[in-house]
């Protein structure tokens, strides 16, 4: 089948990025935009715009029914889901599968594999996946037991939870009951399902990882792995690939354990296998496998000179792998920078708006994906990510240097942005030296707060 | 403070005859805020993307008050029953039936229009207005957008 007209269901900077991969493929677009939506940037470049409804995004970018309707009344062949939104809802992939509609993505079965947290870990247990020490927990005794097996400090999570919610840390083990209690109360009310399990917590942990692309037939390649340790309250802020501070041994370890997880679920399409790196024990455990494309894709596409979105749409054809693993052959160094529109000076406020003025860095070796240009409008309906910046060179001395000096070309105004922000991060020497752990940006937030309070600790 | 109704003409004539688009208007709890019909298109639309091709730009800048010559959507006796919803309009209850209503039809706001199916679910639309429908936009069986106007109804005074 090839794939003639696409209805892109999602809206910002990623609407933009796949129209753009459309156009030089010959595929049509048709864009499902809330009513907030209807005259940003990708309304104007797509061949047709919908309005799916209103601009709350639970009346229309969540709403299954309406998008799979508007793919049939305009008879598209194919849905791209972006990320976010429905991009992971099997809900949205069964409705095509029935309909007939291609859905760029895997299938409702593989979502549901991934998504359900026990199973995707009892799957990487299976195909031999180092799981982080713990395991699924259905009464107080036996989370005693285990938590006595694996000392503490511990997790309790939900089974499904996400997002930090229905998570507990508990430092001593006799603190288990109470904090069970709880989180299975606060999952309950949340995800209606109270099932909890138990992970040892990792301090000093490291977030890689791995972008694979599978055919739906049991074949798997990897295409290097990204560092996105540099995360607030689990929000990433900056990727980099490949993972500095790696041992050669190590990382290979990491893109065969992916490629294994992977192929364990004849996984389909584009997918990332997320790990956690003990800094300490130079040891990695599987944390979940994000069946979408990922925000930041491009730095893969950097390094490997692939374009991720032009390898969905081949793969969702049912053209299958078109590059061999020995044919990818990642070079130099990237990094992504996310600016938000949230301000920094107010806990990373929110600050949606009109952007009087938008001016982009250009350049060799740089590549800005957005949908903000000077009289763009930021909703304050949807999340707040406005660019990501972009910038790739031959090391990581180099890559640093030009991304600093794309921070810096870049004005923002009329809003607040967190581009200060970023400039701090890349001014950091802990950050410039390469291998921080997640705990990183909330030591550089609380040494910044001390030093501009007077405080008596750096 | 309260303002007569020639008081807030007045001020609107003073905004009619300004370079100004939008008047913002305070005085101890009351706030009057008055806007031209069209200064939000000039305004969000002329900085982004030049090349827009709807909106004439000749009236933006100082031509005419746009107020009394707005087209008919602005008609304030003519009341547009939009789509609550994207998906298939349909004129009648089901094929080859009579339509629910046809041009000269008199409508009550509750008065059933037309359906809108959404995969294999039926929502009914409603006239939303008292009065007599004056125009049929929408095709019956097509594909239409979540707010977009379907029919209008000449609103009886």
């Amino acid at each position: 089948v090839q794939i003639r007209r696409v209805l892109i269901a999602n809206r910002g900077e990623i609407a933009v990025r796949i129209i753009r991969t459309c156009r030089r493929l010959g595929i049509e677009t048709v864009l499902a935009a809330s009513e907030a939506d209807r005259d940003a940037l990708p309304a104007k470049l797509a061949d047709r715009t919908l309005c799916i409804g209103p601009a709350r995004a639970a009346d229309s970018y969540l709403k299954v029914e309406a998008i799979v309707q508007a793919a049939l009344g305009v008879a598209a062949d194919a849905i791209h889901p972006g990320y976010g939104f429905l991009s992971e809802r099997s809900a949205l992939a069964k409705l095509c599968e029935e309909q007939g509609i291609i859905f760029i993505g895997p299938t409702a079965a593989q979502l549901e594999a991934v998504g359900d947290k026990l199973r995707a870990r009892s799957e990487a247990e299976a195909a031999d996946v180092p799981v982080v020490p713990g395991g699924a927990v259905d009464s107080v005794e036996a989370a005693m037991r285990i938590a006595r097996n694996i000392g503490a400090p511990l997790l309790v999570k939900a089974v499904g939870g996400g997002g930090g919610r229905g998570m507990k840390a508990v430092e001593r083990v006799q603190e288990l009951p109470a904090a069970m209690e709880l989180a299975a109360s606060e999952a309950g009310a949340a995800f209606g399902d109270s099932r909890l399990y138990l992970e040892r917590f990792i301090d000093h942990g490291r977030h890689v990882e791995v972008q694979v692309l599978g055919d739906g037939a049991g074949e798997v390649i990897h295409l290097g792995e990204r560092d996105c340790s540099v995360q607030r309250r689990y929000q990433k802020l900056l990727e980099e690939a490949p993972a500095p501070a790696l041992s050669d041994q190590l990382r290979q370890r990491l893109h065969h354990a992916a490629v294994r997880f992977a192929k364990r679920l004849n996984y389909r399409g584009a997918g990332t296998v997320e790990f956690l790196l003990d800094r300490q024990r130079e040891a990695f455990y599987f944390l979940e496998m994000n069946a979408r494309i990922q925000v930041e894709h491009p730095v893969t596409e950097a390094i490997t000179g692939v374009d991720l979105v032009a390898e969905q749409i081949a793969i969702a054809e049912g053209a299958g792998l078109r590059l061999a693993q020995s044919e990818i052959r990642p070079r130099g160094c990237a990094m992504e920078c996310r600016v938000n529109a949230e301000d920094p000076a107010r806990d990373f406020h929110p600050s949606p708006g009109l952007v009087s003025e938008a001016r982009w860095p250009a350049g060799p070796g740089i590549r800005v994906d957005t949908y903000i240009a000077s009289g763009s409008q930021v909703p304050p309906f949807y999340d707040s990510l406005m660019a990501k910046i972009i910038v790739s060179a031959p090391d990581r001395g180099s890559t640093l240097a030009q991304m600093r000096q794309a921070i810096a070309a870049t004005r923002v105004g009329g809003i607040a942005t967190n581009l200060a922000f970023h400039a701090a991060i890349l001014a950091d020497a802990e950050f410039q030296a390469g291998g921080v752990d997640t705990g990183f940006v909330g030591r550089l937030l609380s040494g910044g707060a001390a030093r501009a309070s007077g405080g008596n600790h750096g | 403070v309260s303002l007569t109704s020639k008081e807030v003409a007045e001020i609107t004539r003073l905004l009619e005859d300004s370079s100004f688009d939008e008047l913002y208007l305070e005085l101890g709890d009351l706030k009057l805020s008055l806007k031209r019909s069209g200064a939000a298109l000039a305004s969000t639309d002329a900085p982004m993307q030049s090349q827009a091709p709807q909106a004439p730009p000749a009236s933006a800048a100082s031509g005419p008050p746009a107020t009394g010559a707005a087209p008919t959507a602005e008609d304030p006796r003519l009341h547009s029953a939009c789509a609550p919803l994207l998906g298939t309009f349909y004129r009648a209850p089901k094929p080859g039936a009579l339509p629910f209503v046809e041009v000269g039809s008199q409508v009550q706001e509750s008065t059933v229009v037309g359906i809108i199916e959404v995969m294999k679910l039926m929502n009914t639309v409603r006239a939303g207005a008292n009065g007599t429908v004056s125009e049929i936009l929408a095709r019956d069986g097509a594909l239409v957008e979540y707010g977009e106007p379907l029919l209008r109804i000449r609103r009886t005074s």
